[in-house]
């Protein structure tokens, strides 16, 4: 019994830890006191950046790209996909060139996209959808294709025209796979946010933040902006979750 | 009747598309599907080879055979959901596309929409016929008390029982008011004590609607138990090894598996059964 009333609080049991092990590096001076701030002092620059400071600015800003990212990554790919996938030897034909894209690091693409869109928030944006697309794309497009065979003949069976089975069949049955490409993509579009923020030309953003402040050896701030885009990072993952938990209530059972 | 299955099993006629001779005027004239000349190969395996059959009207024919002779690809043919390479199914002289029928799944987990509650499943091909919300309703809580389902209907299929889940399919299967029915396999994938009470279900649907029904069974007792008829079918390529009939009066219970009638027939079947098993 006392086993059960514990278990929600074991993921606590980690980040006490953690910070346990963090303040004791800090104390026995296991690295630089300068490379290592005091977890005080992280979290304290975390909180008065986050609370009318520019990490709080950085923050929105990082969030809106990755969901602008996001969006036109699933606006496209989603659509995309079904019509990929309702056609197992179209995607076939198709498979190696996208199997190909995904495997390419995005962060690869940015000279050409800089080329394109030159230096602005247009490049970052449509690198970071560009890599949420592939693999939202490979998601839905296999949700597609691995619908149940007896649920689409269920369909076919009950007088359901090849549209109607489309819609009323496939299109839900490819929800939960569609649901693990858009947290993969989201997280994906992230990662070439910040890194597009730090090496191409920006004023702001998380990326630049981290950069900006290690540069300036601004250890706490950079400490800080990292702890911000982890926090953000999984509240974007948590977010599709319960949104998936919410609209997809049938996955996995 | 009871005279025609003695007849038969008297004088078994395996190599007969249709069973002996007593059967044969009575089947034609109630005929309500007409197999001839069905032909299907899976890739070099000969499945059907010109196979003729007759199904009768208001009648519940159990399929039984050896493992991968074909029983549930006869019932896919008829049903439409496999072509055929050659041959002619008519349903009362039609084709499968003028007539309304439904068909049951073995897999209930996979052939249930899992986003739909259990009446919007139910309600399903109803409207895929276009008819509005009210009719569809109205025809569901029709059905439901015709049937004396008491099963949570708003519920969603993962949230009921297997049986359950199996009810509400064979209820979608009804709803449209089908000519016939089939069931491949229904009960394969429920306990046994689940399996006794949807045997009995089936039975109060098949007298409640008369309705023409083909099932599968994989387990002879069951075939015997629910059936009017028994079709026997051969090792590949299938042929009717017999088609037994079967007349005790309904709703048959527990204590007819154990009356003289019962085990009589079913020990014939099994006879049959077993020497098509051992030809191949």
């Amino acid at each position: 019994m006392t086993r059960l009333r514990l278990d929600p609080y074991l993921p606590i049991i980690g980040v006490i830890g953690l910070i346990a092990i963090w303040y004791l590096a800090v104390w026995y001076e296991v690295v630089d006191k300068v490379l290592l701030p005091s977890p005080a002092d992280t979290f304290r620059a975390l909180w008065n950046g986050m609370t009318g400071g520019r990490l709080g600015v950085d923050f929105a800003r990082t969030v809106e790209r990755t969901i602008v990212a996001t969006l036109i990554a699933a606006a496209i790919a989603i659509p995309l996909g079904i019509f990929l996938g309702a056609s197992e030897k179209l995607y076939r034909s198709v498979e190696f060139v996208i199997d190909f894209f995904r495997s390419t690091p995005a962060s690869a693409m940015f000279p050409l996209f800089l080329v394109l869109f030159g230096v602005g928030d247009k490049t970052k944006i449509s690198v970071a959808a560009f890599g949420a697309a592939l693999v939202i794309l490979f998601n839905v497009a296999y949700g597609v294709m691995n619908a149940r065979k007896t649920r689409l003949l269920a369909a076919k069976v009950m007088g359901a025209s090849r549209f109607r089975v489309l819609t009323d069949v496939m299109l839900l049955e490819s929800l939960p796979q569609t649901f693990v490409g858009l947290r993969n993509g989201v997280s994906l579009a992230l990662v070439i946010v910040v890194v597009a923020e730090m090496f191409i030309g920006s004023t702001d953003g998380l990326g630049q933040r981290v950069f900006e402040a290690q540069q300036l050896f601004e250890m706490p701030d950079m400490y800080a902006a990292i702890f911000a885009a982890g926090a953000l990072g999984y509240g974007l993952n948590l977010l599709f979750l319960l949104v998936e938990r919410r609209f997809v209530h049938w996955s996995g059972k | 009747m009871s005279l025609q299955s003695r007849a038969d099993l008297a004088t078994p006629t395996p190599t007969l598309p249709l069973a002996g001779g007593g059967s044969r005027t009575e089947s034609v004239a109630a005929a309500h599907v007409t197999i001839r000349g069905l032909t299907k190969r899976f890739n070099d395996a000969l499945v059907y080879d010109r196979f003729d059959l007759d199904i009768p009207r208001g009648k519940l024919v159990s399929v039984f055979g050896p493992n991968g002779c074909g029983k549930s690809t006869l019932i896919n043919m008829i049903a439409g959901l496999i072509p055929t390479d050659a041959g002619e199914i008519l349903f009362d002289g039609k084709p499968l596309n003028d007539i309304k029928f439904g068909y049951v799944f073995q897999n209930y987990r996979e052939a249930l929409f899992p986003w739909l509650r259990s009446i919007d499943n139910i309600e399903y091909p109803l409207k895929l016929m276009k008819l509005p919300k009210a009719e569809r309703r109205a025809r569901v809580e029709r059905l439901v008390s015709h049937l004396g389902v008491k099963i949570d209907l708003a519920r969603y299929p993962y949230e009921l029982s297997g049986g359950q889940q199996q009810l509400v399919s064979i209820m979608r299967a009804l709803v449209v008011e089908p000519e016939i029915l089939f069931l491949d396999e229904p009960f394969s994938a429920l306990d046994y004590e689940m399996t006794l009470f949807m045997r009995a279900q089936l039975q109060r649907i098949f007298i409640e609607t008369g309705t023409t029904t083909v099932l599968v069974s994989h387990d002879l007792e069951e075939a015997v138990y629910l059936a009017d008829r028994i079709l026997l079918l051969s090792r590949r390529p299938a042929r009717v090894a017999d088609y037994v009939h079967y007349d005790a009066a309904r709703p048959r219970s527990d204590a007819t598996l154990s009356e003289r009638d019962f085990i009589t027939v079913k020990a014939h079947c099994l006879e049959v059964f077993q020497r098509e098993v051992r030809k191949g």
